[in-house]
This record gives C-alpha cells, structure tokens and sequence, in this order.
C-alpha cells in the first residue's frame, strides 16, 4: 500500500562525541519544521534532530487552517501547499439518507487564503524540509534522543549511525509528538480523557467527482449507527474515517477483507479504489500540566493531544511554533528578558483546553456514551431540518480557528471603545490592501503598527490600511492604530495613539514589566 | 396560562406513543423550549432544579 514515494534525507554525523549547540529542536514533523524555520528566519541557529530520515507515513494531519496557512506564507511556504492541495470552505452535514444542513467556513470575500487546504501531512513536510534547507536549519537526520541531563547543562544523549553523542542545548524544544520521548525521559504526566470508540482511517485512491468538501454522515445508510467523514486530499486520495464502535476488533478491522465491503458500502459496489493506507484508532484529549520547564519548552502533540475532529491537533501545534519562535528569538537576542517565555505556556495553554474542550465534546457528540445522550443527539438531528436553530446543537467537530488569547499578560486592555472582533490577543485579520494583502505586510522580524490614516511619531515601522474591508474588519476610524506582535496577533489598539502609549503596550508586549 | 391547559397538553403529547417514543419527543421539546428560553444561566438554573429531584 502507498502510492507516495517518500524522500530519504541525507545522514550528517554531529562529528565529535560532544557537541554544543544553542537551540535544538526534537522532532522534525510540521511543528518542529514550523518552528525552527521561523527562528532561522529571525537570524537564530536552529539545530533540528529526528530519529527518522524521511517524512512521516500514513494518513495524518490533513486539514491546514486558514492561520496555519497565514503562518505558513509568513514563512514563504504557504505557495507549494495551497497549490498542490485541495482548497475548501464549504460543508456538508447528513443524517441518515438525508442532508441537513451546509455550512461555509469563510462566508466573506477579501482574503488572500481559504478557510482550509487539504493536503497529506508527508507532502507538508517535503516542503517544509526544503525550506528549512534553503533557509539554513542544522537537519540532523537519525539522531535518536534517549537520554537527558538538565542537572545542570542541559544535553541530550543522542544515538545515531556513528553511535551514540552527547549534544549540549541552551534550548530544547521537544516538537516529538504525542509519544514525546522527551517528555518521557524528563517523567512529565500526560492526563486527560481516552474515548473508547475505534475509528477505522483509511485512505482511499480513486477518481471521484464528490465536490471538495467536508461530509460528514451521522448513522447513514451505508454504515448504520455509526458515523462517516471524508474529506479529498492531493493525488485523488480520499481520505475516509468510520466510526467503529468500542467493540471492534482494531486487528480484525484493519484487514482488507473487513475495510474493501465497508467502503464498497459507502463508495458504491462498482466504485473502482484502491486502498492507500488503513489503520484503527481510538482518540485522547491529553495534556501537559505546563509547557515551559525552563530550558525546556514542549510544542505540539508533546505538549497537547486532541481527538481528529475539528482538525485542532496538527494546527495548534504550527500556532504553538507560532507564539514561541519571535519570543525566543527576542530573548536570545537580548531584547526581552526571559520571562516573556513564560507567556508562551500563558497563551498556549489556553488555546490548548480551548481545543481540547471542542474536540472532546465534538468526540462525545459523535460517540454517545449514554442512552440519553443518543436521545438528545437525534433530537437535534431531527429537528435540524426545519429548526435553524438546532443545527447549531449539531456537533460534527468544531473547526479549527485562530483562538483569541483574551487573558494574555501580553495585552494591554482597551482604553477606547473598538468592536469585539480584532480584541487584543486575536489573530489579525487578512484584507485586500493595495495591489497585495495586507497579512504579508505584518508580522516579521519585530513588532509593527497597523496605522489608519495618521501618521504616528513612534519607535516602529508602520503600516497603513486603507481597504474597504480593513477598516470594516479593524472597526477602524481616521487616527485608529493597531500593535501588531510578530506573530501577527494584536497585542493593543487605540482611537487617537501617543507614543508614550505605544511604548508602553510594546514594553509590555516584550515581557517587560507593565 | 392556565396551569392545568398546559399540565393536559404535555400529557396529551404522549398518547398513543410507545415509551421509546415518548423519550424521543421529549427530547425533541426539551431542544425546543431550550431554543426558547435563550438564556443560558436561566437554563442552567432550571437543569439544576429539575436534576435536584431526581
């Protein structure tokens, strides 16, 4: 099975048995990639290992995010992805033999990228690996991690094909997955909540005409009591999630001969496809207590795991790669002291039980514990068709978006009034701006003011607004000026700035005390 | 609203149903005049309250 090629990256001996290095990122998947390609980018070393010497396998993250992408242009990679995936916005929910309901993830014009691309998570990788290469990333391919000394320097002990060396890091940066080794060896809980159901992922190959959309049945008539998602992604791979139940055999129901009828049931019986891959799983809502333990900060599913629905697993973690990269690279630099890392597991710990808050009761919607949760989920299904209003009840996973990071010690409050939607600690808006957009101009090496029509005298570069749909979407009047952080997130706003305020909210914004 | 119209009316739902039927409807009014009530801390009141005699 698999029709993908997977490339094999070149092995580089680390050289001495000892080594020292700045920052080490553990993990070479889509965080760890994100995240040392934006620290190389803002001038830091980065030195990345894995165990592996190629992509992942398997079909695994496959839904990126509209701030996943914005992440990713930022990064100059979001090009190759948007154009070799599949481009959605639209959804679709049925029940039975019936549709009840669509829905559109991005109802207004004037952004430059999509409410989703769908593209296999090894695609994203080959990308994300050629830029890390280009822009000057350290890949340390097979280097195995199974050891580590935070007595007092921090190290790593590595195995690789020369044996084994020890690699000394100012910085490590576990981005190693839900089965972290490094929060292993370090004894860290990983709590939270295991769902019994077994879901059956395959990925399927054929020529279909469905249009590019996310369809999801609720008990349908090709797989009775349970649910179905499919989503198309790149190559004419299909990728399909059957709910199984808690009762099923995961080694029975990987078996061709158990998955060909199912998908014939769904698919139709003359329906030609070839399978790509089949696995079953059960999902897990978990996560780590904290994400900073000082030298030591935990990314992605090593720090947070979540079950599939709503596609909150791999895109929190490009957000985490996100909020670390620029504080990191400010402290390293200097121009921060060492506490703004602390705002890193401020901000992202949230977003985490936000998205494990979604993904558990989107995975309790769909999996019914209870008799009477399945009475109150048929209720809503029921009435959904006529009742706008209960199709909001209906929980078929809630699909990932920027989360707002309200409670920020990086935010300086609201003094003027503003609409609620671009608060501090939001994800700044896309909108058309000149020839171009306006997200590429925001963001980068430092901190910028997002200025609508007067000019402040001030410490930062400065951009101007004057879309139509920027001034909607800012709430923005004549003299409105926003702080836009690195990460392109809003850390302040005001109707008329004086730099006096612009130099506090930035001052603050930086971790230094308010 | 006259207590007893509306005692009859929620009585007169269920006539003719089976028990399965009955849940189900049930369910369906719950959804309903939860839609209705539009207040989640009123609604959380009355989820308490109703929980309390059980």
């Amino acid at each position: 099975m698999g029709r993908y090629r997977s490339p094999v990256f070149p092995y580089r001996s680390l050289g001495a048995s000892r080594a020292r290095r700045r920052v080490v990122v553990v993990g070479a998947g889509p965080v760890g990639l994100t995240l040392a390609i934006d620290l190389r980018l803002r001038g830091i070393d980065v030195t990345l290992v894995d165990e592996d010497d190629t992509v992942s396998s398997g079909s695994r993250a496959i839904c990126w995010a509209k701030r996943s992408l914005e992440i990713f242009d930022r990064l100059g990679v979001a090009r190759p992805i948007v154009e070799r995936g599949i481009i959605w916005n639209k959804g679709r929910v049925f029940h039975r033999d019936r549709e009840v309901y669509a829905f559109d993830l991005l109802p207004e014009a004037g952004h430059s990228l999509p409410a989703f691309v769908n593209l296999q998570q090894y695609h994203v990788e080959e990308v994300l690996v050629g830029r890390a290469e280009s822009v000057g990333v350290e890949l340390l391919w097979k280097h195995r991690v199974n050891g580590l000394d935070l007595r007092d320097q921090p190290a790593l002990t590595v195995e690789t094909p020369d044996g084994t060396r020890i690699l000394e890091a100012d910085w490590i940066l576990a981005c190693d997955g839900a089965r972290s080794q490094v929060r292993r060896l370090m004894g860290l809980p990983f709590s939270g909540q295991v769902f019994e159901d077994r879901f059956l992922i395959a990925d399927v190959h054929m020529q279909a005409d469905f249009p590019t959309e996310r369809w999801f049945w609720f008990d349908p008539p090709f797989h009775p009591g349970g649910s179905a998602l499919l989503h198309r992604q790149a190559d004419d791979i299909w990728r399909i999630d059957l709910q199984l139940g808690r009762d099923a055999d995961p080694v029975e129901e990987r078996k061709p001969e158990r998955v060909i009828p199912r998908l014939q049931a769904m698919l139709g019986a003359d329906k030609r496809f070839e399978l790509d891959w089949v696995s079953v799983y059960t999902f897990q809502c978990r996560r780590l207590d904290r994400f900073r333990h000082g030298r030591v900060l935990f990314l992605g599913d090593a720090a947070h795991q979540v079950s599939p629905f709503g596609a909150r697993g791999g895109n929190s973690g490009i957000q985490d790669a996100d909020n670390l990269a620029w504080k990191l690279a400010l402290v390293l630099d200097g121009k921060a002291p060492e506490r703004l890392l602390d705002s890193y597991d401020a901000e992202r710990g949230p977003a985490a039980d936000e998205n494990i808050l979604h993904s558990a009761r989107a995975t309790d919607f769909i999996t019914p514990k209870t008799e009477m949760s399945r009475l109150f989920r048929e209720a809503a299904l029921s009435l959904a068709g006529e009742h706008a209003f209960a199709r909001r009840f209906i929980n078929s996973g809630r699909l990932s978006s920027a989360c707002v990071q309200r409670g920020s010690p990086l935010n300086t409050s609201d003094v003027d009034a503003f609409a609620d939607r671009m608060c501090p600690g939001s994800a700044a808006a896309d909108a058309p701006s000149g020839n171009g957009w306006l997200l590429p101009k925001l963001g980068g090496r430092d901190f910028t003011l997002l200025r609508f029509g007067t000019e402040v005298d001030g410490p930062l570069a400065s951009v101007e607004a004057t879309s139509d749909e920027a001034i909607q979407r800012y709430d923005a009047k004549p003299g409105t000026a926003y702080l836009i952080r690195p990460d392109q997130h809003v850390a302040a706003r005001w109707r008329q700035p004086t730099r006096a305020a612009v130099e506090a909210a930035l001052a603050r914004a930086r971790g230094h005390a308010a | 609203m006259n207590p007893d119209d509306v005692y009859e009316a929620l009585i007169e739902l269920h006539r003719g149903l089976d028990d399965e039927a009955s849940k189900r409807v049930n369910a369906r009014l719950i959804l309903l005049m939860a839609n209705e009530i539009g207040d989640a801390d009123k609604l959380k009141r009355l989820i308490a309250a109703a929980r309390q005699g059980a």
